[in-house]
């Protein structure tokens, strides 16, 4: 076969060939993954919960349906969490702040006196290698442990700053963004502050 | 304020080469002399502004409303290599003077990948925005300060190369490897700004 | 030439980040940890491996001035269907390679490999050209990713082999992604000689 000759025609009926069936194909990947995508969401969400709360993932328990409260513009999702005899076992809350790179998503978990059990950090667009350790070094083993803290007895600011936290090397911005998002959610949690509702939907949104 | 901190942070907090890894080519391959790199930096400061306003609209615009965020990265790079050839085409047109300065440097453009990274960035509104509101203004002001933070480190490597020519380098680590070790020590001094922001 | 040579061309004689220097940003953006610089590699590997074979395919078809936006748009195709694959079934690894993955479009490799091998050869050949290539890349990477967490965590593949204050910070961060790959390919010019 012949190679095509580059006419007009040929160029445009082939480039939007192309395209097409591009375009095609990419809309049937997308119809077939969003499920999973969502799904994998989801089960973050849920996993998250469990382990910010310290709960073994086999055991038992109720998440009440999330409710978002909103304060300041801020944004929190709250969900209480109860064992199956209906014990309040703690809440876990969710926020953004802006980090280094905008939209650091923390969970936090916090049992009923607002002592810190657990945290996860659920995304974050940071630069490979930069504030990137944050999932480990605020754990109960890493060097700016803030397990077992709690906000309104503890400092929790980084030390540059008078707090009691050590942060992450070379990733003070990162750090602070961090220690920030657990103040206020806190605040959130049990501070004043209007509630929105318990549908867990996002129309409270801007 | 939040506008001099986008500045700060794109030029040296996060400079493009040196601490994120975009646009790595252009740096180690036309960095021999100063006056090439300043055609370059000049070059991708040119159509990265006009690429991030085209390709923020056509994410707010068409791509947000239809739902076809899938296609964000087909669409994108194509119009990035339209939008060049364009510019080519117009500047030899309009001003055969600029043309001449920039004209070799803007087809090696198309792949260089700091234009389709800050456009993502600022179409997906992940960017940097030091509590300025994301949008068009933020976004443009980012890709400026993102644009003459490649140039800067552009131009000083190219000084640093152009002393390197004239010194006694160990055999194996002639041209490249001595390059990327001066560009090393260079994000090392980079690093110091990071408190700044 | 025989077809396991061209596999193996890519993967030593030309390999593309320590012999012809291509596709740096991810080499040095993502090689934080052997585990990342081998996901990239992979990854990279997928597209290649498809763009090759389907641009040699229609190498007949596609008139010779539109040449570079059909390979694009073949290129971005395969990259976005790669994005979502991760997205939905390797999570972790969609995360920490983030944007460099919408990036391989601009990894000059691909483009390289199907200007320069998959627009003149077979598809079969031009399958074998894109494993070899991708290999010859992830091997690359994964080594890059190697030195860099051993020297900066002392761990290698997340396997703890000292203790992590023995490591030096810099070489996770970005200057010891330049200068790892600086006496990497400084040594691989030694040894060649």
């Amino acid at each position: 076969m012949k190679k095509l000759e580059s006419t007009l025609g040929n160029m445009v009926i082939v480039l939007t060939l192309v395209s097409l069936v591009a375009a095609g194909l990419l809309a049937v990947m997308n119809e077939v993954t969003s499920e999973p995508i969502r799904l994998q969401a989801e089960q973050k969400e849920q996993n998250g919960i469990k382990k910010v709360l310290v709960i073994g993932a086999d055991q038992a328990v109720t998440v009440a349906p999330a409710e978002v409260k909103k304060v300041d513009e801020q944004e929190y999702t709250i969900y209480k969490v109860t064992d199956a005899q209906g014990n309040a076992l703690g809440a876990a809350v969710k926020t953004s702040v802006q980090g280094f790179s905008p939209n650091l998503t923390v969970m936090v978990g916090f049992d009923a006196e607002g002592t810190i059990k657990g945290y996860e950090i659920l995304s974050q667009a940071e630069t490979p290698g930069l504030g990137a350790n944050v999932p480990t070094w605020f754990q109960a083993d890493g060097k700016g442990s803030v397990i077992g803290k709690n906000p309104a007895k503890n400092n929790l600011t980084v030390s540059k700053d008078g707090g009691e936290i050590q942060a992450i090397t070379a990733s003070t911005i990162t750090s602070r963004a961090f220690l920030k998002a657990i103040n206020l959610e806190y605040n959130a949690l049990f501070g004043a502050g209007e509630a929105h509702g318990n549908t867990g939907a996002t129309n409270t949104q801007k | 304020m939040g506008y001099i901190l986008i500045i700060i942070s794109a030029i040296f907090v996060n400079n493009v080469v040196l601490s994120q890894f975009l646009g790595i080519c252009p740096f180690l391959g036309v960095s021999k002399k100063i006056s090439t790199a300043a055609g370059m930096g000049a070059a991708v400061t040119f159509v990265l502004t006009l690429a991030t306003i085209v390709t923020y609209l056509l994410q707010q615009y068409v791509l947000n409303p239809f739902n076809l965020q899938y296609l964000q990265t087909i669409a994108f790079i194509l119009v990035i290599a339209a939008l060049v050839q364009m510019v080519e085409i117009i500047l030899k047109k309009v001003s055969p003077s600029l043309y001449q300065a920039l004209g070799v440097f803007l087809p090696l453009i198309t792949t260089n990948c700091c234009i389709l990274g800050v456009a993502i960035m600022v179409g997906d509104g992940s960017y940097n925005a030091q509590g300025v509101e994301v949008g068009l203004l933020s976004g443009v002001v980012y890709a400026i300060a993102t644009a003459i933070g490649f140039a800067l480190a552009l131009i000083l490597f190219a000084g640093l190369r152009e002393h390197l020519e004239l010194m006694d380098v160990p055999k194996p680590l002639q041209g490249m490897p001595i390059a990327l070790i001066t560009a090393g020590i260079m994000a090392m001094a980079f690093i110091g700004f990071s408190g700044l922001v | 030439m025989s077809k396991l040579s061209i596999m193996m061309n890519g993967i030593i004689k030309e390999n593309p980040t320590f012999v012809l220097l291509l596709g740096m940003c991810p080499t040095l953006g993502t090689t934080t940890s052997a585990i990342n610089g081998l996901g990239m590699g992979l990854a990279t590997t997928f597209v290649l491996l498809c763009s090759n074979t389907v641009i040699s395919l229609l190498k007949r078809v596609i008139p010779d001035m539109v040449r570079i936006p059909s390979f694009i748009v073949i290129i971005a195709t395969f990259v976005t269907v790669l994005q979502m694959l991760l997205q939905a079934y390797v999570p972790s690894l969609y995360e920490s390679l983030g944007l460099f993955i919408p990036l391989i479009v601009v990894n000059c490799i691909v483009l390289g490999r199907a200007e320069a091998f998959a627009a003149k050869n077979t598809p079969f050949d031009s399958l074998l050209d894109g494993i070899g290539m991708g290999l010859g890349f992830t091997l690359a990477l994964t080594l890059l990713g190697s030195v860099r967490e051993i020297l900066g965590s002392g761990k290698i593949f997340g396997l703890q082999m000292w203790s992590e204050e023995y490591g030096c910070l810099a070489f996770v961060l970005a200057p010891g992604a330049f200068l790892a790959l600086g006496y990497l390919v400084a040594i691989i010019n030694k040894m060649k000689k």
